[in-house]
C-alpha cells in the first residue's frame, strides 16, 4: 500500500464530495496561531459591543453580564479589537508559551 | 422611494442581528478585513440564504475539506461565474416555486461573495449579463485590490502606484500604473435598482446596506472596500483603520445609488490628506513625490465628480440619518 | 397507438425536451444549435412550456447557470456546438465531479481553426475525459428517445448526459418523429428529487478543496460512478422499450453475425454506412456495421461481443487527435482490442471533417480498402481519407 493514503475511503464520500455539517469549522482550532491575545479591563468596558462586530474571527461572545469575552480557542490576535475599543479597555498582551 | 425601501428599519448597535452565517475556525489571515464584511453581510442575510462564492481567498479560507465555515447552503464553482450560478439557483427556485415544488413561499436570499479579481476582470461579462437579465440576487464584491489568494498579483482594482508582484515598484516602473477601474460607474450604466460602496470599518453603514439589498427585487451590487494587511503589508491592527482612513480621505467615498439616484452617504468636507491612508501601508511606500500628488489630485477630482453626480442625478438631502455611525 | 408527425429534428428535440418538464433552460446561441433554443423560446413564451429561460451572455454562462440551477434541484437543458463546447470547457470538468444531473443536447459541429459550421466530432472529442455520460443519435426518432432517456439516466446516476445530434446533416433535416405521449413521458420520468441540494432547510457545502489528502478518494468516487452509469443507461434503454417497443442497446450491429470485414462507426453517417454494406452484399461481400451508440462510459463488452469474427475492422474517425497513434475512436478500439483475445487488423480513416459527405459510394471503397488491409497492414496509425494531395 502507498505511504501517503486518503483522509477517508472513497465509499464514505457524499457524492460530488459535499460537504453535508454546515459550520463544522468551528472543530478547528485557530487559536494557536496567535502571538498576542486580547485582555478586557471590564471597569472600562461599556459593553458597546464594538469588538463583537468588529472581530473577523467572530470570538466574542457577551457572557452572563453582558461584558464582551474573546473566545481563545479561536482567537488569531490580530488586535483590532484592541485597536477600535473606544475605552481602550482591551489591551494586547504576549502570549507566555 | 422604492416600495420595498419604504419602511426600512436600520440596524443600530442596539439592535444588531444574532444571527452568524459564517462559523469560527475559518483560516483568514489575523485581521483580515476581507472576512469580516463577509461575516456582518451573512449576520444580516440570515439562514434563509444560498451563498455562492468565487474562486479566491474567500472560498479557500472556508471550505478546506473536510471543513466548511459556512452555516448557510453554499456552493463554490469557478472563478469568473458566480454571478451567473447564482442566476441559475435565482431562476431554478423561480421555477420550482412556481410549480409548487418549493412549498415555501418565504424569500430565499441568494448573495454572491467575489474579489476584486473575479469582478472586476475576469468575471465581468458574467456579472454584466446577471445584472442585464435582473436576476433577484445580491452581489458583494470584497475589494482587496488584488489577487490575494494567489500571492498579491495586480488586478483592475489595484489602485494607481501600489506595488504588487505583477506590477512591482521597480528600478524604471514603480508599480501600478493605470488607475483602479471605474466598476461602480460600470454597475450603474445597468440601471438596476441599487448599487452602493461599502467599508468595514462602518460596520453599520455596511449592515444596513447589505439589508437594502436584500430587500431589493432584483440585482443589487455592493462594493466592499476589503482589507488586506497580508497583501498591503500594514500591521493586523491597522486592518480597519487603514479601511477607516480610506473614507477620511476621499479614496473611497461611501454612497449609494438607488435607481439611478445618487446618495453620498458621508460627505467629507475636511478630508484627511491620502498620504496619512498611503504611508499605513508598505504597498505604497516606494511612491514618489509626483505619484503621490497625483494620487491626491485624481482622488479630489473623482470625489467633486461624485458630487456632480449627486447634484444632477440625486436627492436633497446628502446624510441620511441611518447612515451615522457612534 | 402514436401517430408520427414530420418536424425539423431541431424542433423536434425542443419538443421532446418541453414534454420533460425541464425546470430551467439555459440558453446561448450558436449555429447548428439555434433552432432548438429558438423553439424552446417560443415555447416558453407561449405559455405552452412552464420554465424560467435564461438567455445568458455566453456558452460558459449556459453551462454556469446550468449548474447553479441543477444544484438547487431543477431539472435543466442547454445545448450547444464546437466552440461553444470549447468555451464552456473547464465547466464540463466541473458538472460531473458535482454530480449535477444536467442533460445538454450537443449539436456536433467542427472546431476552429479554420472556422467551420459543418459537422463533425471534433467538439465532442474534446470531452472525452470530463466524466459525462455521451449518447450518440443516428436519426431523429433517435434523438428524441435519447433525449428521453438522457433525463431518465442524469437523475438516477446524477451524472450529466450529452446527447450527440450531428449538425446540419441531423440537426436541420426533417424527419417522420413518433412522440411518446405524455402520459407515458410523465411516467417514465417521475419529477426530480435530489437528497443534497442548495436547501436553507438543509445546508450543504458544495465546492470545497479537494486537498491532496482526498482528490484521489473524490475522483475515484467519481469515476466509479461513471462506470457503474452503464447499468442504469441498459436498464433505462428496456424501460424504454416497454412503453414504445423501440429497442436500443450501447452497441448496434448490422450484418455482423457471419462478417469477415467491419466498420465502425459512431452518428449519423452510419446510414450511409449500412446501404455500403448493403450492396457489398449483393455482390457476396461478408461485410458488417458496429454503431456505437454509448460513448461513454465505454461499452467495453459490448463491443468486444459487437465485432464477432471479424478479420479486419475499419474504425471510421470523424475527428482528428493530431499526431496521436489514431484518432479518437481509433484510438479507444485499438485499446479495447487489447483488453481482449481479438486481434483483427485495423484500419483507422478519419473522413467526413466539417460536413464532407460520406457517400455510400465512398463507404464501399472504405469497405475494400479494410479488405486490403487483410494482405497489407497499414502503412501508418491513422489516414485522413479523401483528402486532395
Amino acid at each position: 500500500m502507498p505511504k501517503e493514503q486518503g483522509l477517508v475511503s472513497w465509499k464514505q464520500l457524499a457524492p460530488g464530495m459535499y460537504i453535508l455539517e454546515p459550520g463544522n469549522s468551528k472543530k478547528f482550532k485557530t487559536g494557536d496561531w496567535r502571538a498576542f491575545k486580547p485582555v478586557l479591563d471590564k471597569d472600562k468596558c461599556i459593553k458597546c459591543g464594538m469588538c463583537y462586530i468588529l472581530c473577523p474571527d467572530i470570538c466574542y461572545q457577551p457572557d452572563q453580564e453582558g461584558f464582551f469575552i474573546s473566545n481563545l480557542f479561536y482567537c488569531k490576535g490580530c488586535g483590532i479589537c484592541a485597536a477600535h475599543c473606544p475605552k481602550k479597555a482591551i489591551t494586547m498582551v504576549l502570549e507566555e508559551e | 422611494m422604492r416600495p420595498e425601501l419604504k419602511n426600512f428599519k436600520p440596524f443600530t448597535m442596539k439592535n444588531l442581528p444574532q444571527y452568524e452565517g459564517f462559523a469560527q475556525g475559518h483560516r483568514a489571515c489575523q485581521g483580515c478585513g476581507t472576512v469580516l464584511p463577509l461575516r456582518l453581510a451573512l449576520k444580516v442575510l440570515g439562514p434563509n440564504t444560498i451563498a455562492v462564492t468565487s474562486t479566491g481567498c474567500m472560498e479557500i479560507i472556508s471550505s478546506p475539506f473536510p471543513y466548511t465555515s459556512w452555516e448557510v447552503p453554499w456552493i463554490h464553482v469557478a472563478f469568473e461565474n458566480s454571478a451567473t450560478v447564482a442566476s441559475g439557483i435565482e431562476a431554478a427556485i423561480k421555477a420550482l416555486k412556481r410549480k409548487g415544488k418549493i412549498k415555501s413561499k418565504e424569500k430565499i436570499n441568494i448573495v454572491v461573495f467575489a474579489g476584486d479579481g473575479a469582478t472586476f476582470d475576469i468575471g465581468l461579462q458574467w456579472l454584466s449579463g446577471a445584472l442585464e437579465r435582473g436576476h433577484d440576487f445580491v452581489y458583494i464584491c470584497l475589494d482587496n485590490e488584488a489577487y490575494m489568494n494567489t500571492g498579491v498579483q495586480r488586478s483592475g482594482a489595484t489602485p494607481f502606484g501600489a506595488h504588487t508582484t505583477t506590477s512591482p515598484a521597480g528600478k524604471v516602473i514603480k508599480g501600478q500604473t493605470t488607475w483602479k477601474k471605474n466598476l461602480m460607474g460600470i454597475v450603474v450604466a445597468h440601471n438596476i435598482p441599487y448599487a452602493a460602496t461599502a467599508n468595514p470599518a462602518f460596520p453599520l453603514d455596511l449592515m444596513n446596506k447589505v439589508k437594502k439589498a436584500a430587500l431589493i427585487n432584483g440585482p443589487a451590487f455592493i462594493h466592499v472596500f476589503a482589507t488586506c494587511p497580508t497583501g498591503w503589508g500594514c500591521k493586523s491592527e491597522d486592518s480597519l483603520l487603514a479601511a477607516k482612513l480610506a473614507v477620511e480621505t476621499r479614496v473611497f467615498p461611501l454612497y449609494e445609488v438607488i435607481d439611478g439616484k445618487y446618495i453620498i452617504n458621508r460627505k467629507i468636507d475636511k478630508p484627511k490628506p491620502v498620504e496619512e491612508y498611503l504611508k499605513l501601508q508598505r504597498r505604497f511606500r516606494h511612491l514618489t513625490p509626483e505619484q503621490i500628488t497625483y494620487i491626491q489630485q485624481r482622488v479630489n477630482e473623482e470625489y467633486e465628480k461624485l458630487i456632480k453626480l449627486a447634484e444632477c442625478f440625486g436627492e436633497e438631502k446628502t446624510e441620511t440619518k441611518q447612515n451615522q455611525e457612534e | 397507438m402514436a401517430k408520427k408527425i414530420a418536424k425539423e429534428v431541431s424542433v423536434a428535440v425542443a419538443e421532446a425536451v418541453a414534454q420533460c418538464n425541464v425546470d430551467v433552460i439555459s440558453a446561448y446561441p450558436i449555429t447548428p444549435q439555434t433552432h432548438i433554443v429558438e423553439h424552446l423560446a417560443e415555447l416558453v413564451n407561449n405559455g405552452e412550456l412552464d420554465a424560467e429561460y435564461i438567455p445568458v451572455e455566453s456558452e460558459h454562462a449556459a453551462m454556469s447557470a446550468c449548474i447553479g440551477a441543477a444544484a438547487t434541484g431543477a431539472r435543466t437543458f442547454t445545448s450547444t456546438s464546437s466552440q461553444g463546447l470549447l468555451l464552456m470547457y473547464e465547466n464540463l470538468y466541473i458538472a460531473p465531479a458535482l454530480r449535477l444531473p444536467i442533460v445538454m443536447a450537443l449539436v456536433n459541429r467542427s472546431v476552429s481553426a479554420p472556422i467551420s459550421i459543418w459537422n463533425d466530432h471534433s467538439d465532442v472529442m474534446s470531452m472525452r475525459d470530463a466524466g459525462w455520460i455521451h449518447t450518440f443519435a443516428e436519426n431523429g426518432q433517435e434523438a428524441v428517445d435519447l433525449i428521453y432517456h438522457a433525463y431518465k439516466v442524469a437523475e438516477k446516476t446524477l451524472l450529466p448526459v450529452a446527447v450527440n445530434i450531428d449538425g446540419f446533416i441531423l440537426s436541420h433535416v426533417v424527419e417522420p418523429i413518433e412522440f411518446l405521449d405524455q402520459t407515458l413521458v410523465d411516467k417514465y420520468l417521475p419529477p426530480l428529487k435530489m437528497k443534497y441540494k442548495l436547501d436553507p432547510k438543509k445546508p450543504i457545502t458544495i465546492g470545497a478543496i479537494g486537498v491532496p489528502e482526498i482528490y484521489t478518494e473524490a475522483k475515484k468516487a467519481q469515476d466509479e460512478a461513471l462506470k457503474a452509469s452503464y447499468k442504469t443507461i441498459v436498464q433505462a434503454w428496456k424501460d424504454f422499450e416497454k412503453l414504445t417497443g423501440r429497442k436500443y442497446l450501447p452497441v448496434e450491429t448490422y450484418q455482423m453475425e457471419d462478417a469477415e470485414v467491419g466498420l465502425v462507426i459512431m452518428g449519423s453517417l452510419a446510414e450511409n454506412a449500412m446501404n455500403a454494406v448493403d450492396i457489398l452484399r449483393t455482390k457476396g461481400k461478408k461485410v458488417g456495421l458496429v454503431r456505437i451508440r454509448l460513448w461513454r462510459p465505454f461499452p467495453l463488452k459490448d463491443f468486444i461481443k459487437a465485432i464477432g469474427k471479424v478479420k479486419a475492422l475499419c474504425v471510421v474517425d470523424r475527428a482528428v487527435s493530431h499526431a496521436a497513434t489514431g484518432g479518437p475512436v481509433g484510438i479507444e478500439v485499438r485499446s479495447a482490442l487489447y483488453q481482449s483475445n481479438k486481434r483483427p487488423r485495423v484500419l483507422n480513416l478519419i473522413a467526413g471533417l466539417s460536413g464532407r459527405d460520406v457517400t455510400k459510394e465512398d463507404f464501399v471503397e472504405i469497405f475494400e480498402k479494410t479488405f486490403e488491409t487483410l494482405a497489407k497492414k497499414p502503412s501508418t496509425p491513422y489516414e485522413i481519407y479523401g483528402v486532395k494531395e
